[in-house]
Protein backbone atom coordinates (compact mmCIF):
# COMPACT_ATOMS: atom_id res chain seq x y z
CA UNK A 1 0.00 0.00 0.00
CA UNK A 2 2.60 2.24 0.72
CA UNK A 3 4.53 1.45 -1.62
CA UNK A 4 2.26 2.45 -4.55
CA UNK A 5 1.67 6.22 -2.62
CA UNK A 6 4.49 6.92 -2.55
CA UNK A 7 4.87 5.70 -6.69
CA UNK A 8 1.56 7.99 -6.97
CA UNK A 9 3.52 10.98 -5.61
CA UNK A 10 6.91 10.33 -7.81
CA UNK A 11 4.76 10.01 -10.79
CA UNK A 12 2.85 13.39 -9.74
CA UNK A 13 5.98 15.07 -9.24
CA UNK A 14 7.17 15.03 -13.01
CA UNK A 15 4.08 15.54 -14.46
CA UNK A 16 4.75 19.05 -12.07
CA UNK A 17 8.30 18.96 -13.09
CA UNK A 18 7.88 18.48 -16.52
CA UNK A 19 9.04 21.23 -19.49
CA UNK A 20 6.94 23.89 -20.48
CA UNK A 21 7.10 21.98 -24.09
CA UNK A 22 5.08 19.49 -22.93
CA UNK A 23 2.13 21.19 -21.41
CA UNK A 24 1.32 22.51 -24.77
CA UNK A 25 1.66 18.84 -26.37
CA UNK A 26 -0.62 18.35 -23.92
CA UNK A 27 -3.41 20.98 -24.88
CA UNK A 28 -2.83 19.93 -28.40
CA UNK A 29 -3.79 16.29 -27.62
CA UNK A 30 -6.76 17.07 -25.41
CA UNK A 31 -8.38 19.80 -27.91
CA UNK A 32 -11.57 17.58 -29.06
CA UNK A 33 -10.56 16.45 -32.80
CA UNK A 34 -13.91 16.51 -34.91
CA UNK A 35 -13.58 13.67 -38.10
CA UNK A 36 -14.41 15.01 -40.42
CA UNK A 37 -17.25 13.05 -42.54
CA UNK A 38 -17.83 15.42 -45.80
CA UNK A 39 -15.40 15.16 -48.62
CA UNK A 40 -13.58 18.23 -47.93
CA UNK A 41 -13.50 21.49 -50.47
CA UNK A 42 -14.08 21.08 -54.13
CA UNK A 43 -11.14 20.64 -56.29
CA UNK A 44 -11.81 23.18 -59.13
CA UNK A 45 -12.25 21.14 -62.43
CA UNK A 46 -12.40 18.09 -60.66
CA UNK A 47 -14.09 16.10 -63.31
CA UNK A 48 -10.85 16.58 -65.48
CA UNK A 49 -8.62 15.50 -63.78
CA UNK A 50 -9.28 11.60 -64.14
CA UNK A 51 -9.76 11.91 -67.75
CA UNK A 52 -6.45 13.95 -68.39
CA UNK A 53 -4.67 11.80 -66.43
CA UNK A 54 -5.95 8.34 -68.26
CA UNK A 55 -4.62 10.19 -71.31
CA UNK A 56 -1.55 10.87 -69.92
CA UNK A 57 -1.01 7.29 -69.13
CA UNK A 58 -1.66 5.94 -72.68
CA UNK A 59 0.24 8.12 -73.75
CA UNK A 60 3.61 7.71 -71.83
CA UNK A 61 2.99 3.99 -72.24
CA UNK A 62 2.48 4.49 -76.13
CA UNK A 63 5.96 6.56 -75.92
CA UNK A 64 7.96 4.25 -73.98
CA UNK A 65 6.86 1.53 -76.70
CA UNK A 66 4.83 -0.59 -74.09
CA UNK A 67 1.91 -0.19 -75.81
CA UNK A 68 1.71 -2.12 -79.31
CA UNK A 69 0.06 -0.34 -81.80
CA UNK A 70 -1.97 -2.61 -82.99
CA UNK A 71 -3.62 -3.14 -80.01
CA UNK A 72 -3.83 0.30 -79.34
CA UNK A 73 -2.44 3.25 -81.09
CA UNK A 74 -0.84 6.23 -79.59
CA UNK A 75 -2.90 8.75 -78.61
CA UNK A 76 -1.13 11.16 -81.31
CA UNK A 77 -1.63 8.99 -83.78
CA UNK A 78 -5.20 8.77 -83.62
CA UNK A 79 -5.41 12.50 -83.58
CA UNK A 80 -3.55 12.71 -86.57
CA UNK A 81 -6.12 9.75 -88.11
CA UNK A 82 -8.99 12.22 -86.79
CA UNK A 83 -7.49 14.89 -88.92
CA UNK A 84 -6.88 13.13 -92.01
CA UNK A 85 -10.48 11.76 -91.75
CA UNK A 86 -11.49 15.36 -91.38
CA UNK A 87 -9.36 16.85 -94.48
CA UNK A 88 -10.86 13.83 -96.90
CA UNK A 89 -14.38 15.10 -96.48
CA UNK A 90 -15.40 11.53 -94.40
CA UNK A 91 -15.44 12.41 -90.81
CA UNK A 92 -17.28 16.16 -91.06
CA UNK A 93 -20.56 15.00 -92.47
CA UNK A 94 -20.90 11.67 -90.42
CA UNK A 95 -20.21 13.79 -87.24
CA UNK A 96 -23.10 16.29 -88.36
CA UNK A 97 -25.39 13.59 -88.95
CA UNK A 98 -24.66 11.07 -85.62
CA UNK A 99 -25.28 14.43 -83.42
CA UNK A 100 -28.58 15.51 -85.20
CA UNK A 101 -29.78 11.65 -84.72
CA UNK A 102 -28.79 11.89 -81.00
CA UNK A 103 -30.41 15.73 -80.79
CA UNK A 104 -34.09 14.60 -82.18
CA UNK A 105 -34.04 11.49 -80.40
CA UNK A 106 -33.33 12.42 -77.28
CA UNK A 107 -35.85 15.76 -77.65
CA UNK A 108 -38.38 12.88 -78.33
CA UNK A 109 -37.26 10.84 -75.74
CA UNK A 110 -37.39 14.07 -73.39
CA UNK A 111 -40.59 15.02 -74.57
CA UNK A 112 -42.13 11.77 -74.19
CA UNK A 113 -40.65 10.86 -70.62
CA UNK A 114 -41.76 14.62 -68.93
CA UNK A 115 -45.25 14.14 -70.43
CA UNK A 116 -45.63 10.54 -69.39
CA UNK A 117 -44.20 11.02 -65.52
CA UNK A 118 -46.34 13.81 -65.33
CA UNK A 119 -49.60 12.32 -66.58
CA UNK A 120 -48.61 9.38 -64.15
CA UNK A 121 -46.86 11.03 -60.93
CA UNK A 122 -49.83 13.32 -61.00
CA UNK A 123 -53.27 11.64 -61.39
CA UNK A 124 -53.76 7.95 -59.99
CA UNK A 125 -55.84 7.06 -63.80
CA UNK A 126 -52.47 8.36 -65.37
CA UNK A 127 -50.46 6.16 -63.17
CA UNK A 128 -52.85 3.08 -63.57
CA UNK A 129 -52.66 3.39 -67.50
CA UNK A 130 -48.79 4.60 -67.79
CA UNK A 131 -46.46 3.32 -65.36
CA UNK A 132 -46.87 -0.45 -65.65
CA UNK A 133 -46.10 -0.20 -69.48
CA UNK A 134 -43.51 1.76 -68.74
CA UNK A 135 -41.99 -0.93 -66.76
CA UNK A 136 -42.29 -3.82 -69.26
CA UNK A 137 -41.10 -1.21 -71.70
CA UNK A 138 -37.80 -0.86 -69.51
CA UNK A 139 -37.46 -4.99 -69.17
CA UNK A 140 -37.42 -5.01 -73.04
CA UNK A 141 -33.41 -4.73 -74.27
CA UNK A 142 -32.91 -2.43 -77.47
CA UNK A 143 -31.03 -4.48 -79.52
CA UNK A 144 -34.29 -7.27 -79.80
CA UNK A 145 -36.53 -4.17 -80.40
CA UNK A 146 -34.49 -3.22 -83.57
CA UNK A 147 -35.86 -5.81 -85.77
CA UNK A 148 -39.30 -4.92 -84.73
CA UNK A 149 -39.08 -1.46 -85.26
CA UNK A 150 -37.09 -2.23 -88.68
CA UNK A 151 -40.52 -3.30 -89.94
CA UNK A 152 -42.57 -1.26 -88.87
CA UNK A 153 -40.74 1.90 -89.77
CA UNK A 154 -37.93 1.19 -92.75
CA UNK A 155 -34.00 1.47 -91.95
CA UNK A 156 -34.55 5.27 -92.39
CA UNK A 157 -34.06 7.73 -89.76
CA UNK A 158 -37.12 7.38 -88.13
CA UNK A 159 -36.45 4.20 -87.12
CA UNK A 160 -33.10 5.42 -85.51
CA UNK A 161 -34.42 8.07 -83.83
CA UNK A 162 -37.10 6.35 -82.36
CA UNK A 163 -34.69 3.61 -80.97
CA UNK A 164 -32.78 6.48 -79.39
CA UNK A 165 -36.38 8.39 -77.78
CA UNK A 166 -36.73 4.64 -76.41
CA UNK A 167 -33.52 4.74 -75.09
CA UNK A 168 -33.81 8.48 -73.37
CA UNK A 169 -37.41 8.18 -72.10
CA UNK A 170 -36.67 5.29 -69.83
CA UNK A 171 -34.54 6.36 -67.46
CA UNK A 172 -35.97 9.98 -67.41
CA UNK A 173 -39.40 8.68 -66.92
CA UNK A 174 -38.25 6.47 -64.19
CA UNK A 175 -36.54 8.83 -62.09
CA UNK A 176 -38.85 11.76 -62.75
CA UNK A 177 -41.84 9.71 -61.71
CA UNK A 178 -40.15 8.38 -58.29
CA UNK A 179 -39.29 12.24 -57.57
CA UNK A 180 -43.08 13.17 -58.35
CA UNK A 181 -44.57 10.39 -56.49
CA UNK A 182 -42.24 11.88 -53.50
CA UNK A 183 -43.16 14.77 -53.08
CA UNK A 184 -43.55 15.68 -49.52
CA UNK A 185 -47.40 15.61 -48.48
CA UNK A 186 -46.44 18.31 -46.24
CA UNK A 187 -45.76 20.56 -48.95
CA UNK A 188 -49.32 19.53 -50.92
CA UNK A 189 -51.16 20.03 -47.15
CA UNK A 190 -49.10 23.57 -46.96
CA UNK A 191 -50.05 24.55 -50.82
CA UNK A 192 -53.55 23.35 -50.00
CA UNK A 193 -54.19 26.00 -46.89
CA UNK A 194 -52.46 28.65 -48.89
CA UNK A 195 -55.14 27.75 -51.64
CA UNK A 196 -52.75 27.40 -54.57
CA UNK A 197 -54.71 26.85 -57.91
CA UNK A 198 -53.25 23.78 -59.82
CA UNK A 199 -51.12 25.09 -62.00
CA UNK A 200 -49.49 27.26 -59.05
CA UNK A 201 -49.29 23.95 -56.99
CA UNK A 202 -46.86 22.86 -60.15
CA UNK A 203 -45.19 25.30 -60.67
CA UNK A 204 -43.99 25.99 -57.13
CA UNK A 205 -44.15 23.30 -55.47
CA UNK A 206 -44.12 19.81 -57.58
CA UNK A 207 -41.73 21.09 -60.80
CA UNK A 208 -38.90 22.58 -58.24
CA UNK A 209 -39.31 19.55 -55.75
CA UNK A 210 -39.23 17.10 -58.21
CA UNK A 211 -35.92 19.09 -60.39
CA UNK A 212 -33.39 16.80 -58.60
CA UNK A 213 -34.49 13.55 -59.84
CA UNK A 214 -35.15 14.95 -63.12
CA UNK A 215 -31.49 16.39 -63.25
CA UNK A 216 -30.60 12.36 -62.22
CA UNK A 217 -32.69 10.95 -65.07
CA UNK A 218 -31.49 13.99 -67.72
CA UNK A 219 -27.74 12.80 -67.01
CA UNK A 220 -28.36 8.52 -67.38
CA UNK A 221 -30.48 9.93 -70.49
CA UNK A 222 -28.19 11.91 -72.42
CA UNK A 223 -25.38 9.07 -71.75
CA UNK A 224 -28.64 6.82 -73.18
CA UNK A 225 -28.68 8.68 -76.26
CA UNK A 226 -24.83 8.17 -77.06
CA UNK A 227 -25.50 4.25 -76.34
CA UNK A 228 -28.23 4.02 -78.27
CA UNK A 229 -26.63 5.79 -81.37
CA UNK A 230 -23.72 3.81 -81.62
CA UNK A 231 -25.83 0.74 -81.50
CA UNK A 232 -28.26 2.20 -83.86
CA UNK A 233 -25.90 3.50 -86.54
CA UNK A 234 -23.55 -0.07 -86.38
CA UNK A 235 -26.28 -2.72 -86.99
CA UNK A 236 -28.07 -1.04 -90.20
CA UNK A 237 -26.96 2.70 -91.56
CA UNK A 238 -24.92 3.84 -94.62
CA UNK A 239 -24.12 7.13 -92.85
CA UNK A 240 -22.96 8.22 -89.38
CA UNK A 241 -20.01 7.82 -86.64
CA UNK A 242 -21.08 4.22 -86.03
CA UNK A 243 -21.03 3.36 -89.67
CA UNK A 244 -17.75 4.83 -90.77
CA UNK A 245 -15.74 3.07 -87.91
CA UNK A 246 -17.68 -0.26 -88.28
CA UNK A 247 -16.60 0.32 -91.96
CA UNK A 248 -12.67 1.39 -91.07
CA UNK A 249 -13.13 -1.59 -89.15
CA UNK A 250 -13.52 -4.32 -91.48
CA UNK A 251 -10.68 -3.21 -92.93
CA UNK A 252 -8.92 -3.46 -89.89
CA UNK A 253 -8.04 -0.09 -89.50
CA UNK A 254 -8.25 0.19 -85.68
CA UNK A 255 -6.69 4.30 -85.77
CA UNK A 256 -10.06 5.10 -87.05
CA UNK A 257 -12.08 2.98 -85.00
CA UNK A 258 -10.10 4.61 -81.70
CA UNK A 259 -10.76 7.88 -83.36
CA UNK A 260 -14.79 7.02 -83.49
CA UNK A 261 -14.50 5.89 -79.63
CA UNK A 262 -12.54 8.98 -79.08
CA UNK A 263 -15.41 11.07 -80.36
CA UNK A 264 -18.05 8.89 -78.81
CA UNK A 265 -16.05 9.66 -75.77
CA UNK A 266 -15.49 13.43 -75.65
CA UNK A 267 -19.21 13.50 -76.44
CA UNK A 268 -20.44 12.12 -73.79
CA UNK A 269 -18.38 13.45 -71.39
CA UNK A 270 -18.90 17.07 -72.42
CA UNK A 271 -23.12 16.53 -72.63
CA UNK A 272 -22.46 15.06 -68.79
CA UNK A 273 -20.78 18.25 -68.48
CA UNK A 274 -23.42 20.71 -69.61
CA UNK A 275 -26.43 18.67 -67.96
CA UNK A 276 -24.06 18.91 -64.72
CA UNK A 277 -23.36 23.04 -65.26
CA UNK A 278 -27.36 23.70 -65.81
CA UNK A 279 -28.37 21.22 -62.52
CA UNK A 280 -25.90 23.31 -60.44
CA UNK A 281 -26.76 26.77 -61.40
CA UNK A 282 -30.85 25.75 -61.33
CA UNK A 283 -30.38 23.98 -57.30
CA UNK A 284 -28.61 26.18 -56.34
CA UNK A 285 -30.83 26.34 -53.10
CA UNK A 286 -29.39 22.82 -51.82
CA UNK A 287 -26.61 22.26 -49.78
CA UNK A 288 -25.11 18.83 -50.17
CA UNK A 289 -21.97 17.44 -49.93
CA UNK A 290 -21.67 18.22 -53.71
CA UNK A 291 -21.42 21.78 -52.34
CA UNK B 1 -57.38 46.59 -19.89
CA UNK B 2 -59.86 44.81 -22.61
CA UNK B 3 -58.40 46.82 -25.29
CA UNK B 4 -58.57 44.57 -28.15
CA UNK B 5 -62.28 43.45 -29.60
CA UNK B 6 -61.58 40.25 -29.10
CA UNK B 7 -61.69 40.51 -25.51
CA UNK B 8 -65.86 41.89 -25.53
CA UNK B 9 -68.28 39.26 -25.50
CA UNK B 10 -71.05 39.43 -27.75
CA UNK B 11 -68.84 39.67 -30.93
CA UNK B 12 -70.03 37.49 -33.55
CA UNK B 13 -69.18 34.19 -33.72
CA UNK B 14 -66.02 33.55 -36.32
CA UNK B 15 -66.08 29.65 -36.10
CA UNK B 16 -69.10 27.44 -35.81
CA UNK B 17 -68.62 23.44 -35.61
CA UNK B 18 -71.26 21.69 -34.24
CA UNK B 19 -71.54 17.60 -33.81
CA UNK B 20 -68.03 17.49 -35.46
CA UNK B 21 -67.34 13.57 -35.69
CA UNK B 22 -63.41 12.73 -37.37
CA UNK B 23 -62.37 9.08 -37.20
CA UNK B 24 -59.43 6.72 -38.74
CA UNK B 25 -61.02 3.57 -39.07
CA UNK B 26 -62.81 2.01 -36.20
CA UNK B 27 -61.04 4.28 -33.98
CA UNK B 28 -63.11 7.52 -33.48
CA UNK B 29 -61.04 10.25 -32.56
CA UNK B 30 -63.60 13.88 -32.14
CA UNK B 31 -66.99 12.56 -30.74
CA UNK B 32 -69.57 15.12 -32.02
CA UNK B 33 -67.74 18.54 -31.00
CA UNK B 34 -69.51 21.69 -30.83
CA UNK B 35 -68.10 24.77 -30.58
CA UNK B 36 -68.12 28.40 -31.09
CA UNK B 37 -65.34 30.93 -30.98
CA UNK B 38 -66.02 35.00 -31.11
CA UNK B 39 -64.27 37.12 -33.91
CA UNK B 40 -60.86 37.90 -32.62
CA UNK B 41 -60.60 35.78 -29.90
CA UNK B 42 -57.40 33.97 -29.29
CA UNK B 43 -58.18 30.53 -28.29
CA UNK B 44 -55.23 27.88 -26.65
CA UNK B 45 -56.66 24.52 -26.84
CA UNK B 46 -54.99 22.21 -25.41
CA UNK B 47 -54.37 18.15 -24.96
CA UNK B 48 -52.68 15.31 -24.19
CA UNK B 49 -50.72 13.67 -27.15
CA UNK B 50 -53.43 12.00 -28.76
CA UNK B 51 -56.44 13.43 -27.85
CA UNK B 52 -57.71 14.69 -31.14
CA UNK B 53 -56.53 18.35 -30.88
CA UNK B 54 -54.61 18.34 -34.26
CA UNK B 55 -57.30 16.07 -35.76
CA UNK B 56 -59.72 19.21 -35.08
CA UNK B 57 -57.60 21.63 -36.17
CA UNK B 58 -56.57 20.20 -39.42
CA UNK B 59 -59.99 19.62 -39.79
CA UNK B 60 -61.30 23.12 -39.19
CA UNK B 61 -58.44 24.02 -41.76
CA UNK B 62 -60.01 21.43 -44.22
CA UNK B 63 -56.70 19.28 -45.27
CA UNK B 64 -57.92 16.18 -43.69
CA UNK B 65 -59.41 15.00 -47.00
CA UNK B 66 -58.60 10.72 -46.17
CA UNK B 67 -60.19 11.07 -42.41
CA UNK B 68 -64.16 9.72 -42.16
CA UNK B 69 -66.29 11.75 -40.59
CA UNK B 70 -69.52 13.64 -39.96
CA UNK B 71 -70.56 17.55 -38.48
CA UNK B 72 -70.82 21.08 -39.35
CA UNK B 73 -67.67 23.49 -39.85
CA UNK B 74 -67.63 27.57 -40.79
CA UNK B 75 -64.73 29.38 -41.13
CA UNK B 76 -64.08 33.07 -42.06
CA UNK B 77 -63.25 32.81 -45.66
CA UNK B 78 -59.44 33.66 -44.82
CA UNK B 79 -57.87 31.13 -43.34
CA UNK B 80 -53.92 31.00 -42.56
CA UNK B 81 -52.13 28.00 -41.07
CA UNK B 82 -48.81 27.68 -39.25
CA UNK B 83 -47.60 24.53 -38.85
CA UNK B 84 -45.08 22.53 -36.41
CA UNK B 85 -42.15 23.23 -39.09
CA UNK B 86 -41.96 25.81 -40.57
CA UNK B 87 -42.88 24.36 -43.78
CA UNK B 88 -40.73 26.58 -46.02
CA UNK B 89 -40.24 25.38 -49.54
CA UNK B 90 -36.67 25.09 -49.99
CA UNK B 91 -36.37 25.89 -53.43
CA UNK B 92 -37.54 29.28 -52.79
CA UNK B 93 -35.90 32.45 -51.35
CA UNK B 94 -37.57 33.66 -48.27
CA UNK B 95 -39.61 36.32 -49.60
CA UNK B 96 -40.71 34.19 -52.68
CA UNK B 97 -42.11 31.81 -49.61
CA UNK B 98 -43.82 34.60 -48.19
CA UNK B 99 -45.41 35.41 -51.24
CA UNK B 100 -46.87 31.70 -52.22
CA UNK B 101 -50.81 31.95 -53.30
CA UNK B 102 -50.56 36.11 -53.44
CA UNK B 103 -51.41 37.55 -56.55
CA UNK B 104 -48.44 37.61 -58.86
CA UNK B 105 -49.31 39.28 -61.59
CA UNK B 106 -51.79 42.10 -62.31
CA UNK B 107 -52.52 45.38 -60.07
CA UNK B 108 -52.53 43.40 -57.19
CA UNK B 109 -49.25 41.34 -57.43
CA UNK B 110 -47.31 44.94 -56.12
CA UNK B 111 -49.59 45.37 -53.30
CA UNK B 112 -49.10 41.63 -52.34
CA UNK B 113 -45.30 42.55 -52.83
CA UNK B 114 -45.39 45.33 -50.24
CA UNK B 115 -47.45 43.35 -48.06
CA UNK B 116 -44.89 40.44 -47.84
CA UNK B 117 -41.90 42.75 -47.20
CA UNK B 118 -43.83 44.12 -44.39
CA UNK B 119 -44.99 41.01 -43.24
CA UNK B 120 -41.22 40.12 -43.41
CA UNK B 121 -40.03 43.23 -41.28
CA UNK B 122 -42.99 42.90 -38.70
CA UNK B 123 -41.58 39.29 -37.42
CA UNK B 124 -37.96 40.83 -37.47
CA UNK B 125 -37.08 39.55 -41.13
CA UNK B 126 -36.13 42.43 -42.68
CA UNK B 127 -33.22 42.16 -44.82
CA UNK B 128 -33.17 38.35 -44.88
CA UNK B 129 -35.78 38.38 -48.26
CA UNK B 130 -33.33 36.80 -50.64
CA UNK B 131 -32.05 34.31 -48.02
CA UNK B 132 -32.68 30.89 -48.51
CA UNK B 133 -34.58 28.98 -46.10
CA UNK B 134 -32.17 26.49 -45.33
CA UNK B 135 -29.72 29.44 -44.26
CA UNK B 136 -32.10 30.41 -41.46
CA UNK B 137 -32.37 29.20 -38.17
CA UNK B 138 -34.89 27.64 -36.35
CA UNK B 139 -36.93 30.26 -34.86
CA UNK B 140 -36.58 32.58 -38.09
CA UNK B 141 -37.28 29.84 -39.85
CA UNK B 142 -40.67 30.00 -38.15
CA UNK B 143 -40.94 33.99 -37.74
CA UNK B 144 -40.85 33.56 -41.39
CA UNK B 145 -43.52 31.25 -41.68
CA UNK B 146 -45.59 33.55 -39.44
CA UNK B 147 -44.99 36.47 -41.85
CA UNK B 148 -46.52 33.76 -44.72
CA UNK B 149 -49.48 33.57 -42.82
CA UNK B 150 -49.94 37.37 -41.67
CA UNK B 151 -49.47 38.09 -45.21
CA UNK B 152 -52.32 36.88 -46.50
CA UNK B 153 -54.34 38.79 -43.59
CA UNK B 154 -56.12 36.06 -41.78
CA UNK B 155 -59.53 36.16 -40.54
CA UNK B 156 -58.63 33.02 -38.85
CA UNK B 157 -55.20 31.70 -37.68
CA UNK B 158 -54.54 28.31 -36.79
CA UNK B 159 -51.33 27.36 -35.11
CA UNK B 160 -50.54 23.70 -34.73
CA UNK B 161 -47.89 23.44 -31.47
CA UNK B 162 -46.08 26.40 -34.08
CA UNK B 163 -43.83 26.47 -31.45
CA UNK B 164 -43.20 23.39 -29.96
CA UNK B 165 -39.39 22.85 -32.04
CA UNK B 166 -37.85 25.82 -30.24
CA UNK B 167 -35.71 26.07 -27.76
CA UNK B 168 -36.75 27.55 -24.70
CA UNK B 169 -35.54 31.41 -25.45
CA UNK B 170 -37.07 31.90 -28.79
CA UNK B 171 -40.45 29.85 -27.80
CA UNK B 172 -40.09 33.07 -25.06
CA UNK B 173 -39.66 35.66 -27.84
CA UNK B 174 -42.28 34.34 -30.03
CA UNK B 175 -45.00 34.35 -27.86
CA UNK B 176 -44.39 37.96 -27.16
CA UNK B 177 -44.50 38.48 -31.19
CA UNK B 178 -47.33 36.22 -31.67
CA UNK B 179 -49.26 38.16 -28.87
CA UNK B 180 -48.32 41.60 -30.63
CA UNK B 181 -49.33 40.12 -33.98
CA UNK B 182 -52.12 39.51 -33.01
CA UNK B 183 -53.22 42.73 -30.86
CA UNK B 184 -52.62 44.60 -33.91
CA UNK B 185 -54.18 42.71 -36.72
CA UNK B 186 -57.11 40.92 -35.05
CA UNK B 187 -57.34 38.15 -36.29
CA UNK B 188 -59.31 35.02 -34.64
CA UNK B 189 -56.64 32.65 -33.09
CA UNK B 190 -56.74 28.57 -32.29
CA UNK B 191 -53.21 27.53 -31.09
CA UNK B 192 -53.37 23.81 -30.66
CA UNK B 193 -50.05 23.50 -28.22
CA UNK B 194 -49.37 20.93 -25.71
CA UNK B 195 -47.74 23.59 -23.06
CA UNK B 196 -50.30 24.94 -20.44
CA UNK B 197 -47.67 27.37 -19.34
CA UNK B 198 -47.74 28.68 -23.46
CA UNK B 199 -51.82 28.31 -23.37
CA UNK B 200 -52.36 30.49 -20.28
CA UNK B 201 -49.81 33.18 -20.92
CA UNK B 202 -51.23 33.78 -24.83
CA UNK B 203 -54.79 32.84 -24.89
CA UNK B 204 -58.26 34.45 -23.31
CA UNK B 205 -59.87 31.20 -23.45
CA UNK B 206 -58.24 27.71 -22.97
CA UNK B 207 -60.02 24.42 -24.23
CA UNK B 208 -58.99 20.68 -22.57
CA UNK B 209 -59.68 17.77 -25.21
CA UNK B 210 -59.44 14.54 -23.88
CA UNK B 211 -60.54 11.53 -25.65
CA UNK B 212 -62.35 13.88 -28.52
CA UNK B 213 -64.34 15.80 -26.43
CA UNK B 214 -64.19 18.68 -24.42
CA UNK B 215 -63.78 18.27 -20.57
CA UNK B 216 -63.16 22.14 -20.14
CA UNK B 217 -63.22 25.84 -21.55
CA UNK B 218 -61.70 27.91 -19.32
CA UNK B 219 -61.48 32.06 -19.86
CA UNK B 220 -58.19 33.38 -18.85
CA UNK B 221 -59.20 36.75 -17.34
CA UNK B 222 -56.11 38.36 -16.46
CA UNK B 223 -54.89 41.58 -18.27
CA UNK B 224 -51.69 41.24 -20.81
CA UNK B 225 -48.38 41.22 -20.74
CA UNK B 226 -48.31 38.49 -18.43
CA UNK B 227 -45.86 36.82 -16.05
CA UNK B 228 -45.62 33.16 -15.13
CA UNK B 229 -44.95 34.32 -11.71
CA UNK B 230 -48.47 35.85 -11.62
CA UNK B 231 -50.36 33.90 -8.65
CA UNK B 232 -53.51 34.06 -10.66
CA UNK B 233 -52.09 32.85 -13.38
CA UNK B 234 -50.11 29.92 -11.59
CA UNK B 235 -53.91 28.90 -10.38
CA UNK B 236 -55.50 29.07 -14.01
CA UNK B 237 -52.06 26.85 -14.97
CA UNK B 238 -52.82 24.45 -11.77
CA UNK B 239 -56.63 23.94 -12.76
CA UNK B 240 -55.71 23.13 -16.36
CA UNK B 241 -52.95 20.39 -14.96
CA UNK B 242 -56.20 18.84 -13.09
CA UNK B 243 -58.35 18.51 -15.93
CA UNK B 244 -55.49 16.71 -17.68
CA UNK B 245 -54.73 14.81 -14.84
CA UNK B 246 -51.19 15.81 -14.12
CA UNK B 247 -50.46 15.20 -9.99
CA UNK B 248 -48.22 18.00 -9.23
CA UNK B 249 -48.38 16.90 -5.47
CA UNK B 250 -45.57 15.97 -4.05
CA UNK B 251 -46.96 13.28 -1.23
CA UNK B 252 -48.55 11.43 -4.79
CA UNK B 253 -45.22 11.44 -6.00
CA UNK B 254 -43.88 9.86 -3.23
CA UNK B 255 -46.03 7.42 -3.00
CA UNK B 256 -45.32 6.42 -6.55
CA UNK B 257 -41.57 6.08 -5.44
CA UNK B 258 -42.13 3.98 -2.71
Amino acid sequence: MADTVIQKAVIRDTVIQAPSTRSSAVDVTTRRRVRRLGPGKRIPFSRGIGPLLLIAVWSIASAAGRLDPRILPAPWSVVDTGWQLWQAGTLGPDLAISLQRAAEGFAFGLVAAVALSLLAGLSRVGAALIDGNVQINRALPILGMIPLFILWLGIGETFKISIIAIAVYIPIYINLSAALSAIDRRYVELAETLGLSRWEFLRQVVIPGALPGFFTGLRLGVTAAWLALVVVEEVNATSGLGYLMYQQASYGLIDSVVVGLAIYGIWGFTSDLIVRLIERRVLSWRSTLDG
Amino acid sequence: MAKHPGRLTGNPPSVVISSLTRGFGARTVLHGIDLEIPQGQFVALVGRSGSGKSTLLRAIAGIDHEVDGDGAISTPPRVSVVFQDSRLLPWRRVLANVLLGLPRRGPKAREAGERARAALAEVGLAGREDAWPNQLSGGEAQRAALARSLAREPDLLLADEPFGALDALTRIKMHTLLRELWERHGPTVLLVTHDVDEAVLLADRVLVLEEGRFILDLPIDLPQPRSVRDERLVAYRERLLEALGVQLDESVLEEVAS
